[in-house]
């Protein structure tokens, strides 16, 4: 490859990676659970990428392929060796669990004040690295289901599984706080038929 | 119960992931049943959570400027374009953002929020979720994302020009924002349930302050609509009055 052609190559990395930095650093941070480990898990990230880029097809999906360069050096870092150790062989086979009536029933109002984003980022901290993960992309991300697809390299039941019980886990983690911060609104009156 | 065999596709809905046939008798039946609406609802209310709460960590500058250095150090580029817009953006949302920061008070709080929303999408690297001229592809896409339906105008024989919309949030109440063009400005078109929004709005707090936007708002048919942009009053008024006569 020319001269020419090598700076055509980095323009488009730099046009498709660049504007992704912010967010590949919130997604790694959540994965590392720490602000050292992030930046490199980041760094190494471009490497890769920027290394592997022309096995990259242009006009495919540029994120989830690089979401996956970073998803992988994760798992494959030592840090996250002893996390997915963690994991069961059959984490995907469980069954999927009764919800409890309660759950079924009255789909409590969950009115989540600022006050309680604490709450709820130490909630999704706690969840196990496969149901953070998709969750973040998910939510966060806002990729679809086959974007997820493609970047955790699982099938897209798989993906629908984990989203479901991740929200299940985090809903049952909330429930007492919510039902107590309701109880708060209605008392002070603010509840407007949400 | 018909509702039985909806619940465990809900998070499917949510997510606007089911096939379009499923989408809309799922939106027919959650306009009809107060169990499963309010479930959708809660639901909503959950990603908007976890959208906001999950956009948590921010890279240090120092890390920021490394990065930029060691990708800038790479093989020298003639033009440096994507990095002078970035830098662009950054200097106009800051100085908006200081522009009505300044003049923040409890009071205009929910125009400033929308002035927020305005902004922070049109320096995002993608604006709008659906990509279209079209009304009729950008209305559908709707479907199952926001709990109610609305009309878009018909822009033939006007300088609107349509671009596209996507899903926003106002104080966690879930609703549509579309995004049009008119001489070269960019105008943002909010719907919400009025009744969602109901107690946080009054009339004092719909005014807005000595900003930098023109702003149009009323509610039609139980929706709350907001038309805001720094396009002139007229082309404000004009494509408030396009939506009106619309819905
Ligand atoms: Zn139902």
């Amino acid at each position: 490859m020319d001269a020419s052609g090598a700076n055509l190559q980095l323009d488009s990395f730099e046009e498709l990676a660049i504007p992704l930095f912010d967010q590949l650093y919130n997604f790694a941070h959540w994965l590392t659970q720490n602000r050292d480990e992030a930046e490199d898990l980041v760094q190494e990230t471009y490497v890769k990428a920027l290394k592997g880029f022309s096995s990259f097809q242009l006009g495919t999906n540029f994120r989830a392929w690089i979401y996956r360069i970073l998803r992988n050096t994760f798992l494959t870092s030592r840090k996250g060796l002893k996390v997915t150790m963690t994991v069961p062989l059959d984490f995907d086979d469980e069954e999927e669990g009764e919800e409890s009536a309660i759950e079924r029933d009255t789909p409590e109002a969950l009115l989540l004040a600022r006050s309680s984003h604490a709450l709820l980022q130490k909630a999704i901290d706690e969840l196990p690295v496969h149901f953070r993960e998709v969750l973040l992309l998910c939510e966060v991300e806002e990729m679809s289901y086959q974007e997820i697809s493609d970047t955790l390299a699982v099938p897209i039941g798989t993906v629908m599984s984990r989203l479901s019980r991740a929200r299940r886990t985090l809903r049952s983690q909330l429930r007492p706080h919510l039902q107590q911060e309701a109880g708060l609104r209605i008392a002070k009156g603010t509840n407007h038929g949400l | 119960m018909v509702c039985e065999s909806w619940k465990e596709r809900l998070d499917t809905y949510v997510d606007g992931e089911l096939p379009q046939g499923e989408m809309r008798t799922f939106d027919a039946h959650v306009s009809s049943c107060p169990s499963c609406s309010a479930n959708v609802l809660s639901r909503l209310q959950l990603k908007r959570a976890i959208h906001l709460a999950g956009k948590r960590f921010t890279p240090s500058a120092e890390f920021r400027s490394r990065m930029q250095q060691s990708i800038a150090s790479k093989p020298r580029r003639v033009f440096r374009l994507g990095w002078m817009l970035a830098a662009a953006v950054v200097l106009v949302v800051g100085i908006l953002t200081s522009t009505y920061l300044g003049n923040r008070s409890g009071r205009d709080q929910v125009f400033s929020e929308i002035a927020d929303l305005h902004v922070a999408t049109l320096a995002s690297s993608s604006p709008v979720d659906v990509v279209s001229t079209d009304r009729h592809t950008v209305k559908p896409w709707f479907q199952g994302k926001i709990p109610f339906a609305f009309n878009l105008p018909e822009l033939q024989n006007t300088e609107f020009s349509l671009l596209g919309g996507r899903m926003t949030y106002l104080e966690q109440t879930p609703g549509a924002h579309l995004i049009y063009d008119v001489r070269k400005h960019h105008i943002s078109v909010f719907i919400f349930q009025e009744r969602s929004l109901a107690a946080k709005l009054t009339d004092r707090s719909l005014k807005p302050g000595n900003l930098s936007f023109n702003m149009q708002t009323w509610t039609q048919g139980g929706l709350r609509y907001f038309v805001i942009g720094d396009a002139s009053t007229a082309d404000i008024d004009n494509l408030a009055k396009l939506f009106q006569a619309a819905s």
